[in-house]
């Protein structure tokens, strides 16, 4: 029995490390949904379908025109950004003042537009990037490097962006329209600029987020689906266009997937991490980090 | 009798004597398919009308589906009885995640967002037991056996389940409008202009919102099983997820949200589009549908938001006034 326990407590230390790995990269993807939603006040439905289209990036780069790795992310990063402003100038532009829930459904149109592109395009099979990295030991507990890596990856593009918000004119300029819509114009700041910018910013985000999961996932075109929905359970969890809250809310949803996994499916962990967003949104309905009023 | 209510009922028998008169078993199949869709898509804009703007249906028609089939299957439970079992299985998971957003005002992006993800659950629940659901496979249920059609709700020929699909499309109608004339309407409409105003007003928020999301979610089950019944094939993909949702949405407000016809426009359309793609591509078409669905869906968002009917109903009511 002593024996028993002792093996099991590995394992759930190697869930409970492996969750907090996970989390890095969910807080990354919760964290462009946020921003987007919190200065634009836009929900992109279609954010882990520009994910995917990163990744399929990614793939072309280093499989079949066979650039290293560390060349083609900068690229896909940049594709994915460029693409994240396309859709605000040519999507969510015109709809500005049409009512909330038209310019939502306009990136479900999005969502299903990238979806159907990457299927007469790209095909439906399964690609991966065919890198394989070494797995870490540690004792008697595995982790491999393909999802430490994204962790830090992760951490320290959340870093980047922290110090963009907070040490550049653009970024305070970010935050204050994230603060006041109807005032930032009269103190002589650009709004679709600043719009422009956060889109290109936002989809910059997930392009990074895209680099990182192509080298634990097989992409396919519907590969978003099976992690956008967590990405916002995580962002309503956290509070939408809260910060703080969606980085604390992945951690939490990574733990409960990853430990959910480690009993069962990890179908079974994402149905738990549901069950347990149904209960918060009894206790905390306006997300983790809200105020009581 | 006034002159508007002849013209409903002449075209509906008109509608009913369709199937006998006209037996090509491929054009009666396409008109099944757009009578199912169309009460489904009119079962998601009883909600949507109001703002309640859930992507969580693929969710309920998922779990229509395969409660039915799988009660069938597993237990030799008749559709008959089924069918109102998954009707009330997918009413409480609707109860369960509608109370507290409804009870916290969880309302606009959040709401969507929330029933987003029970669609995207209700896939992977699916695909998670797939040892009884066969998983992302598909699931078929068991034929019956001769002479017990009816037990199962199972029919060959089309005309039976042509009358069938009609049948609740009509039923589908007429809750469009017995709330279209009800004081739920008005509840409804205050709400979404402005919670505070209405429950200020009397309106009890929470309950109104959630009896209209009930309604939707029960309809929108037995669209599902009724679908499951008549293909006799289900997968995740085609009855259940985002994918359904988002169609649902597309459909509804490509023939008009706000119009009792517009959802049953937006079937036709969609169902339309997507068999010409299959027969003029083949399997190229794979893809293609959506691919246009998508961008028909953006376009009409921004041009033109209330649907062809609904648009076309405004411009006659400019010319009367």
């Amino acid at each position: 029995m002593q024996h028993f326990l002792d093996i099991f407590d590995i394992y759930l230390l190697e869930a409970v490390i492996n969750g907090i790995l996970l989390g890095g990269v969910l807080a990354l993807l919760a964290l462009g949904l946020n921003l987007i939603f919190g200065v634009i006040d836009v929900t992109w439905i279609c954010y882990a379908e520009l994910v995917m289209i990163g990744m399929y990036g990614m793939y072309y780069m280093v499989q079949v025109f066979g650039m290293p790795y560390w060349a083609a992310a900068p690229f896909a990063i940049l594709l994915v950004a460029a693409l994240g402003a396309a859709l605000h100038y040519f999507v969510i532009a015109p709809l500005l003042t049409a009512p909330p829930i038209n310019q939502l459904l306009a990136t479900g149109g999005v969502l299903f537009i990238l979806q159907s592109f990457a299927t007469v395009a790209f095909g439906i099979d399964f690609r991966n990037l065919g890198i394989r990295l070494p797995v870490l030991a540690l004792g008697e507990m595995h982790f491999s490097y393909s999802r430490l890596l994204s962790f830090v990856a992760a951490l320290v593009g959340m870093i980047v962006v922290y110090l963009f918000m907070t040490r550049t004119f653009t970024g305070t300029a970010i935050r204050a329209i994230a603060q006041d819509r109807q005032i930032m114009p009269l103190m002589g700041v650009d709004t679709r600029r600043i719009y422009l910018i956060t889109s290109a910013l936002g989809g910059a985000l997930a392009g990074l987020a895209a680099c990182l999961l192509v080298l634990q996932y097989d992409v396919h075109p519907f590969v978003g689906l099976s992690f956008g929905p967590i990405t916002f359970l995580i962002c309503v969890l956290g509070g939408l266009g809260n910060f703080i809250g969606g980085f604390i809310a992945a951690f939490v949803f990574a733990e409960i997937i990853s430990l959910g996994g480690l009993f069962s499916d990890l179908e079974w962990g994402y149905v738990l991490a549901f069950a347990f967003f149904i209960v918060m949104m009894f206790i905390r309905p306006a997300g983790l980090m809200a105020r009581r009023s | 009798m006034n002159s508007r209510n002849i013209a409903w009922a002449t075209g509906l028998v008109a509608l009913i004597a369709l199937p006998f008169v006209y037996r090509e078993p491929y054009h009666l199949h396409l008109l099944v398919l757009i009578l199912i869709w169309s009460f489904a898509y009119t079962s998601w804009s009883i909600m949507g009308r109001f703002g309640l703007v859930s992507l969580g249906h693929g969710g309920f028609m998922g779990v229509g589906a395969y409660v039915t089939a799988l009660l069938w299957n597993h237990l030799g439970v008749s559709p008959w009885i089924g069918i109102p079992v998954s009707m009330v299985a997918a009413g409480a998971l609707a109860l369960i995640v509608a109370y507290p957003c409804f009870r916290f005002r969880i309302t606009g992006h959040y709401f969507v967002l929330v029933t987003l993800a029970l669609s995207g659950i209700v896939l992977q629940v699916i695909t998670a037991t797939r040892d009884w659901t066969g998983g992302s496979l598909g699931y078929t249920p068991n034929r019956a056996p001769s002479g017990k059609g009816f037990w199962a709700l199972q029919f060959d020929d089309k005309t039976t389940w042509y009358l069938i699909a009609l049948g609740i499309w009509v039923v589908g109608l007429i809750i469009w409008r017995a709330i279209d004339r009800s004081m739920a309407r008005y509840a409804m409409e205050a709400i979404s202009e402005d919670e505070d105003a209405a429950a200020a007003a009397g309106v009890n928020v929470t309950a109104e919102k959630l009896k209209i999301t009930l309604i939707s979610a029960l309809m929108t089950a037995l669209a599902g099983a009724i679908y499951c019944q008549y293909q006799m094939f289900i997968s995740p993909d085609t009855v259940s997820g985002i994918a359904v949702s988002l169609q649902m949405v597309f459909a509804v407000i490509v023939g008009g949200l706000y119009v009792s016809l517009g959802p049953t426009v937006g079937a036709i359309i969609t169902i339309l589009l997507a068999e010409t793609l299959r027969i003029g591509f083949g399997t190229k078409a794979v893809g293609w549908d959506n691919l246009v669905y998508g961008v028909l869906l953006v376009l009409f968002i921004i041009f033109l938001p209330k649907g062809i009917l609904g648009s076309i109903a405004e411009r006659l009511k400019f010319k009367k006034a």
